[in-house]
Formats: structure tokens, C-alpha cells, sequence
């Protein structure tokens, strides 16, 4: 404050009279909130046929080298639109869902996606033993990320704490590692197509087996951050696709 | 003669040797220091992971890729104190927010423009300054040294207030720059390989705003917003916001159009670099840098004199004090966040007053 004392008294008049555009915070709300009371009703009726996959609670299903159902609960309602989306237009391709989704119109699509939207976030099963190094191996890679291979850390988009970023970015934590490993391999092999700019893609190719057990490891077992829950927020920028 | 011999096969024994511990070390530390015509085609599959689809060193260019932080458990040779110092300068350098109110007043990190942590070619490495300076540099025509270039930094992309010089941060932050610069003899006479953001060919129709508009909004708009606000998210950033307040100011290297144009050509969507096109990348930086941003820390209080004293070795690259859309950039008191114009840190140097 020593500095400048004199322009400081014509530098707080500029400061009032002209202000260059403010930088956003994206507001975080409680998952309830900003979604439509209605359209969570007519999801929770429309969701007892996902409900034997992806359970009741939204939490889904790990059956390790089995199969893997994500986890839907707290997901971003936008988010979970465009999946649907996605396995309608074949850019995400799976055995099962297009069957489901197919039959589903826009609305439809938006009442489900809001019903697990609101649903509060589960965790996958936290496990007894873990391996140490490969856990270590998949926190670099997600909060720092491997330069030397191109490897952008996942928390770049995803979020510090892994809970996901506007409508585009998925919440990661506490995700089952199965449903993670599936898929990244999905992106590798081309059966994933659905990211914006092949942003997913990219990075995906990227990484060996290794990396990549590492990172779901990793992902799964942290902890859900409820205060972080990402809603609809018309002021993020990546609230629309 | 056979003395000769002898003392010859010893000297390539040696060699041998040393090739040897360099191998092993290069594979632990994933470290390499070479002449481009030097390179293998290991080194240069290494490097054509860590900068995918950028071009590839020339024969006469020297090439660094400075050690890991994630290796630095392994490195038997530095003192712990040491560890934990350059630790701090790492986490400093990638974690910036938290200085923000005293060191850094915009939605910023250091690592946002020097990705993969200051080590990557194309993507402003920060190792060359610590084996270049000090020296002499246009931009504020003096000698200046490292911890002075850092104070740039600060002053200018961080629209901050600088650490103090000789500050545990400042020591923490210039020691990281000269760890990652391992290896590299000072003030080497090749040119460096990627170093800074080496200037794209001139583009073929002249930079507009109006197509960069539409460029950014197709590649850039889904992260940092329509309206360049980018994300922060509990303090952390998550996406750095590009113009307003809590951008860099006016001072800033990046704000010269062709700096802007090579961050974006070789780093930008992040994940997929060398990917848009030469005229895109230009475009886009003229549309991001024809935003307006706080004021120069240099300003006089007039645009005009501002602009005339660093015209030559600055503005004439950014559009700083140019009309756009009936306003002209840059004609405002405005500091951003922060609530004084120049940190006192920044102050030329002269020794021609002290010559004998």
C-alpha cells in the first residue's frame, strides 16, 4: 500500500467507475436444488426398470471381471442426458442400454436424469487391501497427470476432488472401478465417441493397462465431497453440450 | 606407444562406464540433455510422447527434458533439505492459489501457461531462464536476474505482488526453475529446442477477431467459457480465466498476440496440442487478446506516454492502447483485484554510473 500512494485515490475512482468483466465461481448447489420437483416424480416411476442394474438407490453395480453398472446417484442431470443421447445416436455404444433408451423420449430422458440427479451420491465399496503403489501410480495420474506420455491429470477437468465440472465433466469419486476401466477402454477402442472434441479420447489412448487400473483404483476409492455436488447452473460454462 | 594404448583403451573404458551410469540414470530420472543430431530414436520416441505432433528438434538445436518431481525420491545424491525445498517450489508452482490475496490476484497458476509442470517443450519450459540469466532483456532493458524474471511473472501474468527476493518462496520457486535445469551448462550457445513459445509462421490472411470469435467459441468456449470466465471451483482453478479482472494484465507476455498464437497452436484444447490450424490459433489469440484486462503495471496514468515508452519493446505486440469496437484497449485505472498499480519490486537496474 506504500507503493503508488499517490494514484492509489484515482486508481479506486477507475476502479468504480470501470470494471472489466468478473471472473466466474461456479456456485455449487445441493443436488436437490434446481431440479424440477415434478420431473423427479415421473423419473423415480420411469426408473424402476433401471433400478435392477443400476439399484434402487442409483448407486449400481460392481461384479468384478463380470460387469459393471455405473453408479447414476448425484450425477449431473445434463450429464446424464446426454448419455442417454449418446447410446441413442450409437456414439456410445453398449449391449444393453440403446434397448432401454431407444423407446425414451427427450422428456422422458430428462425426468430420469433428474430423478438420479437427485439422488444423493453413493460411494463404490471401499476395499481391505489396497495395493500401495498402485494406488500412488493412480493419484499422480489424476491430480498431476504423466507429461512425459501426455497424460493430462484427471482432476484438470474432472475437478481437485474428482466430483465432476459443469454438465460435461462427470463426477469420478467414489465410481466403481470396473464401470472406469470399461470405460476408458471403450474410448481406446473407439466404442466411446461421445466426448466433446475428443477431449476423453485424447488422453485415453494414451494409457497403458497399468495406468489405467491405476486410475480407477484410485478414483474409486475416494470419498464423495456432498458440499461439491455440480448441478445445472445456467452461469457454467459447461452447463450445455 | 603401448603406454599409449593402454592409457587409450582405459580412456574408452571410462567412457564406457559413464555411458553406462548416464543410460542408467537417464532411465531412472527420464532425464536427457543432447545435441538434436545426438538424439536416438529412443530420445526421440521419448520426446514425441511428452510433445505429440510438435516438430522435432533440429541437428544444431540443444535438447532438455528437465528430470521428473516424481522422481525425486529416487535421487540419492540430494541432501533431504534439498527435497523438501524443491518440493515446495513445485507445489508453489503448480498450486498457486494458495497466494492468491498476497502474491497472485487473478484465476491463475503458474502452470496454466507452463504446462506438465514447467518441463515441456513448446509450452514455455522454465528451465532455460535458470541457466540463461542473468542477462540482459529487452523487455525492461537491464540485466536482469532470476529471481527478477520470476518478479515478472508475478507482476505481469499473475497481476500480482512478487515474493520478496530472497524469500523462502522466491528461493523455493528459482530453485526449482535450476533443478529442473539439471544437466544443461550455462548460457549455452545453441538455440534451445522449444523453448518459450516459439513464434508460428505468419498466417496467411491477418489475425481477425471476428473469426478468432467463432474459433473460440467451437474450441475453446466448452472450458473457458463464452464469456473467458473460465472455472474456479473453492479457490482452485480449474480452468484459467483468459480476460476481465482476474486474467493477466496488460504487461504480460502472453498478451502479445504471437506469444498467445503458440500457446494455443501447441497446447490448446489441453490434451490434444499441434491439432488447430496455424490461422486458427493466430485468430483465437487475437480475439482473447483484443479483451480487455487490468491495466499495465507500467502505466504512466496516460495510455498514450504508456504506450510510447514500451511500444518498441512490447506493445507493438499486444493491442494495448488500439481502438477496438469504438473503445480503446487498455484506457482505464483499472488493477483488477489488486489494489495498487506497480508491486515495488520492479525497478530498472543501471551500472553505467558505476563504471571506474
Amino acid at each position: 500500500m506504500q507503493r503508488y500512494r499517490t494514484i492509489l485515490p484515482f486508481l479506486w475512482g477507475g476502479l468504480l467507475l470501470f470494471s472489466v468483466s468478473s471472473a466466474g465461481e461456479i456456485s455449487i448447489h445441493e443436488s436437490t436444488q434446481n431440479l424440477n420437483p415434478a420431473a423427479i416424480e415421473r423419473g423415480k416411476e420411469l426408473s424402476l426398470v433401471c433400478a435392477a442394474c443400476h439399484q434402487p438407490d442409483g448407486r449400481g453395480m460392481d461384479l468384478p471381471a463380470v460387469e459393471s453398472w455405473p453408479r447414476l446417484a448425484g450425477q449431473n442431470r445434463d450429464y446424464l442426458v446426454a448419455q442417454m443421447k449418446a447410446y441413442k445416436d450409437g456414439t456410445r455404444e453398449n449391449a444393453t442400454m440403446p434397448i432401454y433408451v431407444n423407446n425414451l423420449n427427450d422428456e422422458e430422458m430428462m425426468d430420469l436424469a433428474t430423478y438420479f440427479a437427485s439422488l444423493p451420491m453413493t460411494e463404490a465399496d471401499k476395499l481391505d487391501e489396497i495395493d500401495e503403489a498402485q494406488y500412488k501410480r493412480g493419484e499422480f495420474l489424476v491430480q498431476v497427470g504423466d507429461w512425459d506420455n501426455y497424460i493430462v491429470g484427471c482432476s484438470k477437468c474432472h475437478g481437485q476432488d474428482s466430483m465432476g465440472v459443469g454438465a460435461t465433466f462427470p463426477a469420478l469419486a467414489g465410481q466403481h472401478s470396473g464401470y472406469i476401466i470399461q470405460q476408458l477402454e471403450a474410448w481406446q477402442e473407439n466404442k466411446r465417441q461421445n466426448d466433446p472434441q475428443g477431449l476423453m479420447a485424447s488422453i485415453a489412448k494414451r494409457m497403458n493397462a497399468e495406468d489405467i487400473e491405476a486410475v480407477a483404483l484410485y478414483l474409486s476409492q475416494q470419498s464423495v465431497n456432498k458440499a461439491h455436488q455440480t448441478q445445472p447452473d445456467e452461469n457454467s460454462p459447461t452447463s450445455h453440450q | 606407444m603401448k603406454r599409449y594404448h593402454r592409457r587409450r583403451i582405459r580412456s574408452f573404458a571410462l567412457c564406457g562406464l559413464l555411458l553406462l551410469i548416464n543410460t542408467v540414470t537417464n532411465l531412472a530420472f527420464s532425464q536427457l540433455t543432447k545435441m538434436g543430431d545426438e538424439l536416438t530414436e529412443d530420445d526421440i520416441a521419448m520426446i514425441q510422447a511428452l510433445a505429440p505432433n510438435a516438430p522435432l528438434p533440429k541437428a544444431d538445436e540443444l535438447v532438455h527434458i528437465p528430470p521428473s518431481i516424481h522422481e525425486l525420491d529416487q535421487d540419492d545424491d540430494l541432501h533431504p533439505k534439498m527435497k523438501e525445498a524443491i518440493l515446495r517450489g513445485h507445489d508453489l508452482f503448480i498450486n498457486t492459489q494458495q497466494l492468491r490475496g498476497e502474491n497472485i490476484f487473478n484465476n491463475l497458476t503458474c502452470a496454466s501457461c507452463h504446462m506438465g509442470e514447467g518441463r515441456l517443450p513448446f509450452a514455455g519450459p522454465v528451465w532455460p531462464a535458470a541457466i540463461d540469466l542473468p542477462n540482459y532483456r529487452g523487455k525492461n532493458d537491464h540485466v536482469n536476474s532470476l529471481e527478477e524474471r520470476i518478479v515478472g511473472c508475478f507482476t505481469f501474468s499473475m497481476n500480482g505482488q512478487p515474493p520478496a527476493y530472497g524469500s523462502d518462496d522466491m528461493l523455493a520457486i528459482s530453485l526449482y526453475l535450476q533443478w529442473l535445469a539439471k544437466g544443461v551448462a550455462m548460457y549455452p550457445e545453441a538455440k534451445i529446442y522449444g523453448r518459450g513459445y516459439p513464434r508460428l509462421p505468419e498466417p496467411e490472411m491477418a489475425p481477425e477477431r471476428a473469426r478468432g470469435q467463432i474459433a473460440y467459441e467451437e474450441n475453446c468456449a466448452l472450458c473457458h467459457g463464452i464469456n473467458g470466465a473460465g472455472v474456479v471451483e473453492s479457490g482452485e482453478v480449474i480452468f484459467p480465466t483468459l480476460w476481465g479482472d482476474a486474467s493477466y494484465n496488460w504487461g504480460a507476455g502472453i498478451s502479445r498476440i504471437f506469444t498467445m498464437a503458440s500457446f494455443i497452436k501447441h497446447n490448446m484444447p489441453l490434451g490434444l496440442p499441434n491439432t488447430i490450424s496455424d490461422q486458427e490459433a493466430w485468430d483465437i489469440a487475437q480475439y482473447i487478446n483484443t479483451q480487455e484486462r487490468p491495466q499495465d503495471p507500467r502505466y504512466t496514468g496516460d495510455i498514450k506516454e504508456t504506450l510510447a515508452l514500451y511500444s518498441d519493446t512490447f506493445h507493438k505486440h499486444t493491442m494495448y492502447g488500439q481502438e477496438v469496437e469504438g473503445k480503446i484497449l487498455g484506457d482505464h485505472n483499472n488493477t483488477g483485484e489488486k489494489d495498487f498499480l506497480m508491486p515495488q519490486e520492479l525497478r530498472p537496474r543501471d551500472f553505467s554510473t558505476r563504471q571506474k
